[in-house]
């Protein structure tokens, strides 16, 4: 019988994708298969892994960890590295074989390119890069209160939508919120008349759970070619990582006159806050013009103009022509001895303490709690 | 041999953006701008062209006033524009978007030393879905997150960006690849640019250009064509004051690291 | 009188704002630190037609018009003074000349190069004994004996462009003529030199107040031998054309001014709405408000007075005294606006970490060079017939 994705009523289960990188499975998967355990839970379904890979069942079991029940594996020397057109047809053919009803990738530059895909070939809805899932509605109610300057009332009546002039209930759809507007707008996106309803989400959002269960391994006959597969992979390189400048960072420290007691180790605990967040040094013009460090870090009126997700100020007063570097940033966090420092009133998070004490903890309090995610 | 390039014009979102007093976008607060992966992807086909002397082709589906955006790249060289834009058209989430897109590509028509070349996403949707999709109805080869694209007769050979490195990929004409901003930088408008783009041809293609074509009826297209629909959309609460932390010890700095992390900063 | 620009002037001043935003502004302020030409800039700008706006696409122009070209040097002033000069005297001085008054030789010989940015160009009029009395030329050029060349003596100062051209048109005298009235005066001719003709060299680069990064110096002609066909336009008629060519320079500086005088009052809107003083924003007090309001006004109307000059000289109207009035008024409200400017910075404003010193610095030459302000005013009163 030919597919059809608009049979809602014939799909069930929860799918998520298990994208692995030469024979690795990436962090990302571990949080999906948690996220997806909750919306199995709330729907009273099986959650399933898809695995895709040569020689890749040793690394299935771990996902029964986080709580998948199945874990459909496909290994194949053709699936060793990824491709567009192999990764698609397995995957879009279990899909029409088996019928998940949610469909869950990383949003890795892998799964952006794949996941639209197979949305397409399945005639399906895709939302990407969702920051927030949701099916039961209390839940889903009880987020918007919190994260959106939506008033009560209107939170509350959600429930039904008008679909080709039919009301349709939303209870059972898949809720995705995800940015918009490079961030500005957030919008909850629904898939309710097709099936699988799928997501990419964004790494490193999703909590990790553990959940732990055995899961069944299943090998579900598939068929791939060399002649599915349009493109040839030549090689896969794994690069260290490359030099982040100021303007394109979407994190910077700085350091200001304040590490002038210690300006080597200034320098170093500026680094690796830096370093801990995966962004880039900056600093002021006092930092540059008394030789601590070269021009090329500073930030503000005769430096660059920055516009990172967050501006880690060290020991910086705040005078005008730095704040004129940076004060477009999303999150402005200062460190500064003086309470009445001027940093303090363009920053979001201000702690009035000495740098040298303050950097060594928030180093290690920002690991615990990348940990703990 | 052609290139085509499909393009947006997008809101700036980049720089500040007003939020209406009700929590909506102030939409008309922001800059209109050509979208930048686009930017990169027009230059990847400039570049072409200055190499091989092959006519590009810019692609669009929009309101009435992108046909400006259309004469600008014309103004960087672009020979030829298409204007999708049609009324029924609107809503179209993207799927629908990517099958009428397709649909143009197709009427126009594709031949087998041609390139398909796109940004990797746009600055509003954030969604990065419409390029893989035009390839998969256009049942075109994609890579995407090109960082480097060399052409050798009807193979491309493009460097295909990975977080933590990248893969080299072939692949034969025709195919799509859709383009990162690290690929290239964009040229300017040229001043004899400028003083000819208004007399390039630019075609204009609308619902009834396109009904007839089977990827193309009333179910494919706008809000009844699109398999997603917004249930709700809210602007996240805007930043108050800074909030001064009591202390400066260990405490202090988990609480901190406790409230990044709450924010998905971390 | 439609005051509107075409399509394809506001797409072209979006490329130019742009363009200036991002390749121009970074090297202002290290370029006018460093006395250095921007050549790289000029390099791009080449690439993108901007060293041949208004001339024709058979000579290798970008088939522009003067007002785009005059939006050009505006644009590039708003954020820099030098690099907006380069343009205005390579293309106002020497390709406009040449183009005005040459053959059809002169013009395939030399008009492709310097529209492609290839050759920049520059124009020789004055001299330490010839500023704004330029009748007092000493420079001369005489047939040699051959009659095939002629040899040029003398020496011009203050030239824009003068070390990194390679044409130039030079302003001489070649021998005695007689005016209406019958009484004797000096025969002035234009000719074209290029800096690889013998006994041609460039003097030593001037240190200025402003528009440091413009390269100005003396053009020395030692018996210097030039072939004959390098006269441009008849022998006897190089006053006129210099005075012609000054018209259409004059244009290019008021674009100048105007730029200067606008990206000042950019800037001190966006430092007065940053700059807390008393506990508020000093965009708050009225006397800033005021101040700007004026200073916005001034330069408005000094975009007027350009365009329109700009205007006439496109559509072959005779333009002479608007060029004059443009420059006039764009000048002096550009050295007025500039130095207001630095004044609502207040102390900030007189550092170099903030462009205005700069921008104020480099206004001033604008009241000087192609022609003094009291010139201006000279050929406005002169147009009007008050003698």
């Amino acid at each position: 019988m030919a597919f059809n994705s608009a049979d809602i009523a014939a799909f069930k289960n929860v799918w998520v994708f298990c994208e692995q990188r030469q024979g690795v499975m990436m962090p990302t998967t571990f949080e999906l298969i948690s996220e997806g355990r909750k919306l199995a839970n709330e729907l009273g379904v099986e959650l399933c892994g898809i695995l895709l890979g040569d020689n890749v069942d040793g690394i299935a079991p771990e996902l029964g960890k986080y709580g998948a029940d199945k874990v459909y594996v496909f290994n194949s020397p053709l699936l060793k590295d990824y491709t567009t057109d192999g990764y698609t047809k397995v995957i879009v053919e279990a899909v029409e074989e088996i019928k998940p009803e949610i469909l869950l990738f990383g949003a890795s530059n892998i799964g952006r390119d794949l996941a639209p895909r197979c949305a397409a070939r399945l005639h399906t809805g895709l939302c990407a890069d969702c920051t927030h899932l949701d099916i039961d509605m209390p839940n889903y109610k009880g987020f918007l209160k919190e994260a959106s300057t939506l008033p009560a009332e209107r939170i509350d009546k959600l429930g039904t939508v008008m679909i080709n002039r039919e009301p349709h209930s939303v209870e059972r759809d898949l809720k995705m919120t995800r940015p918009a507007f490079g961030g500005h707008l957030m919008a909850s996106i629904i898939c309710p008349r097709f099936r699988p309803a799928m997501a990419t989400v964004r790494p490193g959002v999703m909590k990790k759970r553990e959940c732990p269960k055995t899961a069944e391994i299943i090998h579900p006959a598939f068929n791939l070619t060399a002649e599915d597969i349009g493109t040839n992979v030549t090689e896969t390189v794994k690069a260290a990582k490359k030099l982040v400048d100021l303007i394109g960072a979407d994190f910077i420290v700085s350091v200001g006159r304040g590490i002038s007691k210690d300006v080597e180790k200034g320098i170093e605990l500026g680094q690796a806050l830096a370093d801990e967040l995966g962004g880039v040094l900056g600093s002021s013009r006092a930092c540059v013009d008394a030789g601590w460090i070269t021009a090329d870090h500073q930030v503000g009126q005769t430096g660059k103009t920055v516009h990172p997700k967050v501006y880690v100020a060290l020991g910086i007063s705040g005078a005008i022509q730095h704040k004129a570097g940076m004060q477009e940033s999303e999150c402005i966090i200062a460190v500064n001895k003086n309470e009445n420092a001027p940093i303090f009133e363009v920053a979001d998070y201000g702690i009035v303490g000495d740098l040298f004490k303050v950097v060594p903890e928030l180093i290690e309090s920002i690991r615990a709690a990348k940990a703990a995610k | 041999m052609k290139i085509i390039v499909t393009v947006k014009q997008v809101p700036d979102t980049s720089g500040k953006v007003a939020v209406n007093p009700d929590g909506t976008l102030d939409r008309a607060s922001m800059q209109t701008i050509i979208n930048p992966d686009d930017m990169n992807a027009v230059e990847a086909a400039l570049s072409l062209k200055d190499e091989l002397g092959c006519k590009v082709i810019a692609f669009t589906m929009g309101p009435p006033p992108a046909e400006g955006m259309l004469r600008e790249l014309m103004a960087m060289g672009v020979d030829e524009g298409v204007l999708i834009t049609a009324r029924e058209f609107g809503g179209s989430d993207t799927y629908a978007t990517s099958q009428i897109i397709a649909a143009a590509i197709d009427t126009y028509g594709v031949e087998p030393d041609d390139i398909i070349l796109a940004g990797r996403q746009a600055i509003d949707g954030d969604t990065a879905q419409v390029g893989p999709q035009i390839a998969e109805k256009l049942h075109l080869p994609q890579i995407t997150y090109a960082g480097e694209i060399t052409k050798n007769g009807n193979e491309i050979t493009v460097k295909r960006i990975l977080e933590d490195g990248y893969m080299t990929i072939k692949v034969q004409t025709p195919c799509m690849i859709t383009c990162i901003k690290e690929l290239n930088n964009p040229r300017y408008m040229s001043v004899g640019g400028v003083f000819e783009c208004y007399q390039k041809p630019l075609v204009t293609m609308t619902y009834e250009t396109l009904k007839d074509h089977p990827l193309i009826d009333k179910s494919t297209i706008g809000l009844a064509g699109s398999p997603t629909n917004i249930l709700t959309s809210f602007t996240p609460p805007q930043k108050g004051a800074g909030m001064m932390l009591e202390g400066a010890g260990k405490e202090t700095t988990d609480k901190l690291a406790g409230i990044l992390a709450a924010k998905h900063i971390i | 009188m439609d005051f509107h620009l075409t399509k394809e002037q506001l797409l072209v001043r979006k490329m130019y704002r742009e363009f200036a935003e991002n390749e121009v502004k970074p090297l202002a302020a290290e370029i006018d630190e460093e006395e250095r030409f921007p050549m790289e800039t000029v390099e791009k700008m080449a690439k993108l037609g901007m060293m041949g706006i208004y001339f024709p696409k058979e000579y290798g122009g970008a088939g522009g018009d003067v007002l785009s070209y005059a939006m050009c040097v505006e644009e590039l002033a708003k954020v820099c003074g030098t690099t907006a000069v380069v343009v205005s005297a390579h293309t106002s001085l020497c390709a406009a000349p040449i183009f005005e008054n040459g053959t059809e030789e002169q013009k395939m010989k030399y008009l492709p190069d310097l529209c492609a940015g290839r050759k920049i160009g520059a124009f020789g009029l004055t001299e330490p004994g010839a500023g704004t009395d330029a009748q007092g030329q000493q420079t001369t050029a005489v047939l040699d004996e051959s009659g095939e060349n002629y040899i040029l003596n003398g020496s011009k100062c203050f030239i824009t462009n003068g070390n990194v051209a390679s044409t130039f048109v030079i302003i001489a005298v070649t021998g005695k003529t007689v005016d209406k009235r019958g009484r004797s005066m000096k025969e002035i001719s234009a000719f074209i030199v290029e800096s690889t003709d013998p006994g041609f060299s460039q003097g030593k680069h001037e240190k200025k107040m402003g528009i440091r990064g413009s390269s100005t110096c003396d053009l020395i002609f030692e018996d210097c031998v030039i072939p004959k066909d390098r006269l441009l336009g008849k022998k006897g008629d190089g006053f006129k054309i210099a005075m012609k060519t000054l018209d259409g320079g004059r244009i290019g500086i008021a674009s100048q001014a105007l730029g200067l005088g606008e990206g000042a009052v950019e800037e001190a809107i966006k430092y007065t709405k940053e700059r807390v003083q008393f506990g508020k924003r000093i965009s708050q007090f009225q006397n800033t408000q005021f101040q700007l309001a004026d200073m916005h006004t001034r330069m408005q109307a000094a975009q007027f007075l350009v365009y329109s000059a700009a205007m006439k000289k496109q559509n072959h109207e005779p333009y002479s005294m608007d060029a004059a009035m443009a420059k006039l008024f764009a000048a002096e409200a550009a050295s007025d606006v500039t130095r207001r400017a630095v004044q609502l910075f207040g102390g900030y404003g007189y550092t170099r970490e903030y462009p205005v010193e700069r921008m104020m610095r480099d206004a001033k030459i604008t009241e000087i060079y192609e022609g003094t302000s009291e010139v201006q005013r000279m050929v406005i009163a002169s147009n009007l017939g008050v003698k």
